[in-house]
Formats: structure tokens, C-alpha cells, sequence
């Protein structure tokens, strides 16, 4: 609802003074209008307790060869796997050319023992099996996700199955030899 | 017309006056005057002192944490009294909370996290009243702003405590104090001279702890207050310039009537 | 702009711009209005502020007996510029009474509510009545110690009702005291209410525009030389007025955002422990008062009407009375500058209303109850007794010949 400028009347330099009041005022009150606006829409942003959440520290030394652990990031589950010289091997001799989202190993950990993946399917969002013993890891050794199958492999790269994408892996760095931090 | 407005005026101050000095005497007993101070934070341009903020916190840490909680504060808020992470890392670490289920389903302990509340010092209102012979002593995030006179008041309690005045019985367990309400209050005397080393060197006198806590104290009921009058400048210069233009159109526009 | 085609298009199937013209723009709006009529339009402002500030905090607040105040305090200390949603709510409230009663008191003081503007008036009251509604409710919602007995003590009236009066409160509360299920539907309601009032609004609005607005002479316009287009002039001096609420508004809520709250507000509600003196908020206080200033109604010591019962009846009566007020004052003149005797009893029934905000904020002892006693019996003789008596005996000031004799001719007669 801005005040338009009435059109009627004489008065040359009266009536441009006050078209000109009128304009900066327009201008300067929609400029506050807007900023008045922000606190409004920046509420709905992440607070500053849920940012506080958003990075998890993980301690990596009870984590044995072989073994996954499942941590929660932002709600979410992570998968950190240490993995064995095989896995390593195998991931690193696959050729790329063949993959469906082409990534060499090397790109996707920081240390080749240590892989941490986000444990969410990228075709429609379930978990996938293979983090406890006793649960089928797929062709490939990786992962199997139960809802449309599809098979990850021990780099989690999607092999078969409906997956367009790899799992994906989180944002993390080393705070020390043997903790990580996500996010 | 002199008559209305001098009759309305004189009749409400008559009738004011009447009531004020009509009522109970034992009702002016009870709520003692309230000295006013200068705080650093009051006031448009008001800020917290952050050194006394930090000495406030160590008043707190060591004479107030034993009974009484913080539980709207998380560990992470100390930053804005200049603490660096790992300094809040460990403090909050030295505090255990409970977490779980784990795998087995049983509930646990561990380290509490910046993110963490500050842990209370009981584990509910029942625990509080049976450690204090029923009394319960109050969560202290909000007490500034939960009690009329705010820091004031908060200051002037806990400089009040001194000899019960000659007449008065106090029961078991009850201290004189000036300031609180009916004069006599559950809660010892917490601040003496040299009750704690202040880190920065100021002589710990029961003042000094008094006004420090105080400042921390205001602080954890508005944590938001410095950048509450610092947008609050902003917005009231917008406004009166603001103001003054949308003044000068509404002149301009009706100047063009006769 | 009116001739521009897309303008035209959107016109011809939904007139919105045709509605717009001329409801807001060519309106005819008698030229000699005063300050006092910009505090309906701030009334609406203020509305538009606390509804879209209350959307925002709903979205971080968890109607819980056990979260409600835990959350309240997320919003102030983890959302951000949560605390600044939430002063601009809480003082908000307390500005939209300030400029609805000072808008009330300028229909009173120049006869705003005389036919034709009976409806219109009503309209008001019952704008009236679900503010204080909605208010009440939503003081609940922080869930301290006296949103919880400020809600027990006013609740607890209902069963002041004979024969079902238990019942009803215990439907109220949807248990045996004030609990969760009591907080969980004051929540629904407090949501609610606020567009039940934007629709009395609307209807307010509808009505002020088939009768037009009353000015401070209380004279009809005789023709258009009495009045001028509600644009430029009414917009330029509304969005002044705003300019300058505003800033006494943000002043508080920057400066001192809890200047109107009660301090206990800030301890969480225990059922257990009463606070020492329940008070409401400050809007409420004249009720207040005069819920509290009567006593047992006896005949020959028979209690006819128990106080309390009596105290609810005037409490709702002192506000329902207004709905009267039109046929109660049936002079011809509207205007208090021209009904000198009027105008000596307006100000004289203010004086009361603010005597008994005062006495509702002090505990019902000693001088305060008579003082109590006193402004209620002034307060309903005023519109009972006094009102109509002036109506009768009062010889009115000669009024003048039309609005433009008195702006154009220089002198303004009868200004006060």
C-alpha cells in the first residue's frame, strides 16, 4: 500500500518537491518494509540449537578391522567402516568407465581404512543392510538395500540396482588420528 | 474551560494519596524499599561488563551451583563471555548427563557436550526440597527478570543478610535479610569476603561478588539484550527519520486545502 | 493506472480495483478530522502485526503443560530473532488495547456511536469482547505462574452460575482444574480467534462505509464542500500516525519489552504454590476491580447473590452496558463540544476508569475496597443514571451551520 502521487495541479517546483519527498519516502519505506521482513523469514531458519547439533564427533579406536559402526548425524545414520585390505584392493580395482556414477576410490575417503558414508539410499531413502554381521552386503561386499535392491559396493558405489547415485559421503576431517568430525 | 480538567486532576490525586496512606501498615513492611543502582547494562546504550560477567560465572560456579540450577543455559552460551570451544569443551565435560537407551536398552552417563543444558544440581524439585528442609532453592536463569525490582533486588539480597533486628523471633533454619519479602528467607548467607580467587585479581569483597553474579545473572535472563538495543538504535533512528518524512508529506499533501 | 489494460482486465471479472478506488481512494471523508480518528486504522495495523508474529511463533511453540515454557524460551534464546517475535507479540497486545480503548473513548467522547452508527458501534464491542477473549488465552500459553492462576482464578468465576455453574468449569478446564487439555484448546481457540476478529472487522469496516465516519462537530456533511477524498489526505496522515506509534511502540519493545508484563509471568506454573497477588494483565484491571467490589447480595440475612456471582454479572455487564449506549444517550447531539455537561461527565467517568484500573492492580484490602465500591457504582450510574439524565435536562450548545462554515469560515467554534 504505497502513497501514489496525485496527479492533479499546477506548480512546478512545489509540486517536484514533493514528488520527490514522495519518491524518497516510497523508497525509503519499502526499503524498511523489506528488512522489517527478514526476522520474519530468517526465524525459520536452523536455531542455533539445532545448529548446535549438526556436527557429530565420532571416536574411531573401539572400531576393529572388518567392523561398522552406525552413528546419528543430523538425524541421520552414518556408516563408518574399517576397512579390511581386500575391501580396500577390490574397491580400488574396479574400472570406472564401468561404474554408473564414476568415482575412483581415492576420491572418496580421506584415509583409505576409513570409509564414512551416509547410510540413506539415494534411489528413495531407506537404509541399507550390511553394517552387522550376518546381514547380506550384496555382490559386492558393500551394502544391500532391501526395499528395491540396490547393491553398493566396498567403496559404496551403486553396482546394480535402482540407485542413480553412490552413497553419499558426508562432509568430516580428522581432529586427531583417531577421531573424525561430520559435518 | 479551567473547571473540568482542575476537578479530575484534584480528584485523583486526592484519591491516589487517599490509598496510599490508608493502606496496611504491615503491607509497607513487607515489601522493603529497593535501593537503585547503576548497572552497566542499563540504560539505552547498555552492554554487559564482560570481566564481570566472567567473574559473576566463577561467583556461581563455586558458591551458587551446589543448590541451585541453569538449566536454560547450554554450555555452548559461554562463548558470548569471551570463553574460546575448548575452554567450554572442558568445563561442560567436568558435568555428567544421562543419555540413552543404549544397545541393551539401558540408560547411561557421559560427558556432557557443549550443546548440553547446564546439569541442575538435583535431579528434580522433589530432591531440591529434601536437601533444603523442604525449601526449594530456585533455578537462577531467569531470576532477574522473574522478580520485581530485577538486579536490583537481586543485589540488594544478597547484601541484605545482618543481625536480626531486637524483637523479632526468627524459626529454625530462617535468615534475616532486609531485602526479601517478609524479611526472613530459607537461604544462608552464600557470599563472604575472599569466598573465592578471582582470576583476574579483584578483591573478592561480599560487593564485588554481589554486583559480578548480579551482571552475570542479568545476563543469563537476557542473553539477547546487547543485540536487542543495538537493533533497537538502528530501527528508532530508521523510524524517526522516517517518521519525520511521511510528517512532511502529510503537511505538503493537506497544504493544498484552502 | 486505471485505464491501463491489465488493470481493466483483472477488473472486469473481480472489480478488486474498482473496489479498491473507491473504498480507499475517492471515499468521501468529512475534511475536519482530528488525531483521535487515526487510532482505528492503528488498531488495524497493530492486528495485521500480532497475527503474522503469533503465525511465526506458533510454528516454535509446543502447547505442552511440561515443553510450553521451555519452548517459549527456545524462541527467545535459540530462534532467531525469536525474542524479537516474541516482544513484538506480547507488547504488540498491549498497544492494539491502548489504541482500541482510545479509539472507544473518542466514540464516546463525540457521539460516534448515535445513529446511524448503532451497528457500527456494536460491531466495536464485540471486537472488544474477543480481544479480551483471545488475549486471555493467549496469556495462558507461556504456561507461569500466572498464566496458571490468572486462568484458574478468572475460570473458576464460571462456577459462580447456579445449578450447572460446577459443570460448565469443568467442561472449561476438560478436567478438575487448569491442565493440559485446558492449554491444549485455549491454544486451538488463541489460533482461532484473531480471525474471528478479522472478520468483525471487516464488518466494522463495511459499516463505516455505508454510514461514513463521524466528525468532531458530530454534524452530517451536508455536501462534498464538508468533505475530501480519503486519498492523498487520509493516507498521508494515517501513515504518520503510524510512523509515530510506532515509535513509542518499538520504543518499548526494544527498551523495555517487559514493562507491561508481571514478573511471576517468568516462574514456571506450579499448582502448588499461589503467587502472593494474582493480576492480571494491565488492560484487564478495571474488570478486575470490579469483579472484586462487590459483596454478598443479602435480604434479611438470606444471601440472595452470592459476591461472586454478583462480581461476574457486573464484569460482563460494564461492557455489555455499551451495546445500550446508543438508545441510553438519546440527545441529538453527538458532539461533547457542544454538550458542556456531557463533556464535564466524560471526563469524569475516565478519571473512574483509571481509578479503577488502579484499584484492580492492588490487592482488595482496606481503602481499595471501598475505593472499588465507589468507581463501580460510578461506572454503571454513569450510563444508567447519568447519561439519560443529561440526554433529557442538557441544553445544547448551538451547533454550527456545516463542517465547511466552521474549517473554511477560520474560526473554529466549540474547539476544546
Amino acid at each position: 500500500m504505497t502513497v501514489k502521487a496525485q496527479d492533479a495541479g499546477a506548480g512546478g517546483d512545489d509540486e517536484t518537491r514533493r514528488d520527490f519527498l514522495l519518491l524518497t519516502t516510497s523508497i525509503v519505506g519499502t526499503a524498511g518494509v523489506a528488512l522489517s521482513a527478514w526476522p520474519f523469514i530468517d526465524s525459520m531458519n536452523p536455531a542455533a540449537d539445532v545448529l548446535a547439533l549438526s556436527t557429530t564427533e565420532v571416536d574411531l579406536s573401539p572400531v576393529e578391522v572388518g567392523q561398522s559402526i552406525t552413528v546419528v548425524w543430523r538425524g541421520t545414520p552414518v556408516f563408518v567402516r574399517h576397512r579390511t585390505e581386500q575391501e580396500i584392493t577390490a574397491a580400488r580395482a574396479v574400472d570406472i568407465s564401468t561404474l554408473r556414477d564414476p568415482v575412483p576410490d581415492e576420491d572418496r575417503e580421506i584415509k583409505p581404512e576409513w570409509l564414512v558414508l551416509v547410510g540413506i539410499c539415494p534411489h528413495l531413502g531407506c537404509i541399507p543392510l550390511g553394517q552387522k554381521s550376518g546381514q547380506p552386503r550384496g555382490q559386492w561386499g558393500g551394502w544391500f538395500c532391501p526395499c528395491h535392491g540396490s547393491q553398493f559396493d566396498t567403496s559404496g558405489r551403486i553396482r546394480k540396482g535402482p540407485s542413480p547415485t553412490n552413497l553419499v559421503v558426508p562432509p568430516y576431517k580428522f581432529t586427531d588420528e583417531t577421531s573424525i568430525l561430520i559435518g | 474551560m479551567l473547571g473540568t480538567p482542575t476537578l479530575v486532576s484534584g480528584l485523583m490525586a486526592g484519591l491516589f494519596l487517599l490509598s496510599s496512606v490508608a493502606s496496611s501498615p504491615a503491607a509497607a513492611a513487607e515489601m522493603p524499599e529497593i535501593e537503585k543502582r547503576d548497572w552497566s547494562f542499563d540504560g539505552i546504550f547498555g552492554s554487559f561488563d564482560r570481566a564481570a560477567q566472567q567473574r559473576g560465572y566463577q561467583v556461581y560456579n563455586e558458591l551458587c551451583s551446589g543448590c541451585h540450577g541453569l538449566r536454560l543455559l547450554t554450555y555452548r552460551n559461554l562463548a558470548a563471555l569471551g570463553y574460546d570451544e575448548d575452554d567450554i569443551k572442558a568445563f561442560a565435560a567436568e558435568y555428567e548427563v544421562t543419555d540413552g537407551p543404549d544397545e541393551e536398552g539401558e540408560m547411561y552417563q557421559r560427558e556432557a557436550l557443549p550443546s548440553d543444558h547446564f546439569v541442575s544440581p538435583f535431579a528434580n524439585t522433589n530432591a531440591a526440597r529434601a536437601a533444603n528442609n523442604g525449601a526449594l532453592p530456585p533455578d537462577l536463569s531467569l531470576i532477574v527478570k522473574a522478580r520485581k525490582n530485577g538486579a536490583d533486588y537481586i543485589y540488594a539480597l544478597l547484601t541484605g543478610y545482618g543481625d536480626t533486628p531486637d524483637g523479632r523471633e526468627l524459626p529454625d533454619g530462617m535468615y534475616y535479610n532486609a531485602a526479601f519479602p517478609g524479611h526472613q528467607i530459607a537461604m544462608p548467607q552464600p557470599l563472604d569476603d575472599d569466598a573465592v580467587e578471582y582470576a583476574d585479581g579483584t578483591p573478592a569483597t561480599v560487593n564485588q561478588m554481589a554486583s559480578d553474579l548480579t551482571t552475570f545473572l542479568a545476563w543469563t535472563a537476557s542473553p539477547e539484550m546487547e543485540a536487542r538495543k543495538l537493533l533497537g538504535l538502528k530501527v528508532m533512528l530508521f523510524l524517526l527519520v522516517f517518521t519525520a518524512m511521511l510528517a512532511a508529506i502529510k503537511r505538503k499533501v493537506w497544504s493544498r486545502l484552502h | 493506472m486505471s485505464t491501463h489494460p491489465v488493470v481493466k482486465w483483472i477488473d472486469e471479472r473481480l472489480p478488486v480495483f474498482t473496489f479498491l478506488n473507491h473504498e480507499l481512494r475517492d471515499y468521501p471523508t468529512p475534511r475536519n478530522l482530528n488525531y483521535w480518528w487515526n487510532f482505528g486504522s492503528i488498531a488495524g495495523v497493530v492486528l495485521m502485526i500480532l497475527i503474522g508474529t503469533g503465525v511465526m511463533l506458533a510454528m516454535q511453540y509446543t502447547p505442552h503443560v511440561n515443553y510450553a515454557f521451555d519452548s517459549v524460551e527456545r524462541i527467545m534464546r535459540d530462534v532467531n530473532y525469536g525474542w524479537l517475535l516474541r516482544y513484538l507479540h506480547s507488547n504488540g497486545v498491549s498497544m492494539f488495547f491502548i489504541a482500541v480503548y482510545i479509539h472507544l473513548f473518542r466514540g464516546l467522547y463525540f457521539g460516534s456511536y448515535k445513529s446511524p452508527r448503532e451497528i457500527l458501534w456494536a460491531m466495536g464491542v464485540i471486537i472488544l469482547l474477543l480481544m479480551m477473549a483471545t488475549a486471555f488465552m493467549g496469556y495462558v500459553l507461556p504456561w507461569g505462574q500466572m498464566s496458571f492462576w490468572g486462568a484458574t482464578v478468572i475460570t473458576n468465576l464460571f462456577s459462580a452460575i447456579p445449578l450447572v455453574g460446577e459443570e460448565i468449569v469443568n467442561w472449561l478446564w476438560g478436567g478438575y482444574s487448569i491442565g493440559n487439555p485446558t492449554l491444549t484448546r485455549f491454544y486451538a481457540l488463541h489460533y482461532l480467534f484473531p480471525f474471528l476478529i478479522f472478520a468483525v472487522v471487516f464488518l466494522h469496516l463495511v459499516a463505516l462505509h455505508t454510514v461514513k465516519s463521524n466528525n468532531p462537530l458530530g454534524i452530517d456533511a451536508t455536501g462534498p464542500q464538508d468533505t475530501i477524498p480519503f486519498h492523498p489526505y487520509y493516507t498521508a496522515k494515517d501513515f504518520f500516525g503510524f510512523g509515530a506509534f510506532f515509535l513509542v511502540y518499538l520504543g518499548f519493545v526494544f527498551y523495555a519489552p517487559d514493562f507491561f508484563g508481571e514478573p511471576d509471568n517468568y516462574i514456571p506454573a506450579n499448582p502448588l504454590a499461589t503467587p502472593p497477588h494474582i493480576v492480571p494483565e494491565w488492560y484487564f484491571l478495571p474488570f478486575y476491580a470490579i469483579l472484586r467490589a462487590v459483596p454478598d447480595i443479602e435480604v434479611f440475612g438470606f444471601v440472595l447473590i452470592t459476591a461472586k456471582l454478583a462480581g461476574v454479572i457486573l464484569m460482563f455487564g460494564s461492557i455489555l452496558i455499551l451495546f445500550f449506549l446508543p438508545w441510553l444517550d438519546f440527545s441529538k447531539v453527538r458532539s461533547s463540544r457542544f454538550r458542556p455537561i456531557f463533556k464535564q461527565f466524560f471526563w469524569i467517568f475516565f478519571a473512574d476508569c483509571l481509578l479503577l484500573g488502579w484499584v484492580g492492580a492492588n490487592p482488595p484490602e482496606g481503602f481499595f475496597v471501598i475505593l472499588g465500591r465507589i468507581g463501580t457504582a460510578f461506572y454503571f450510574a454513569y450510563f444508567i443514571v447519568i447519561i439519560p439524565l443529561i440526554a433529557y435536562f442538557e441544553k445544547p450548545r448551538p451547533l454550527p451551520e456545516s463542517i465547511s462554515a466552521v474549517v473554511l469560515g477560520g474560526k473554529e467554534e466549540g474547539k476544546s
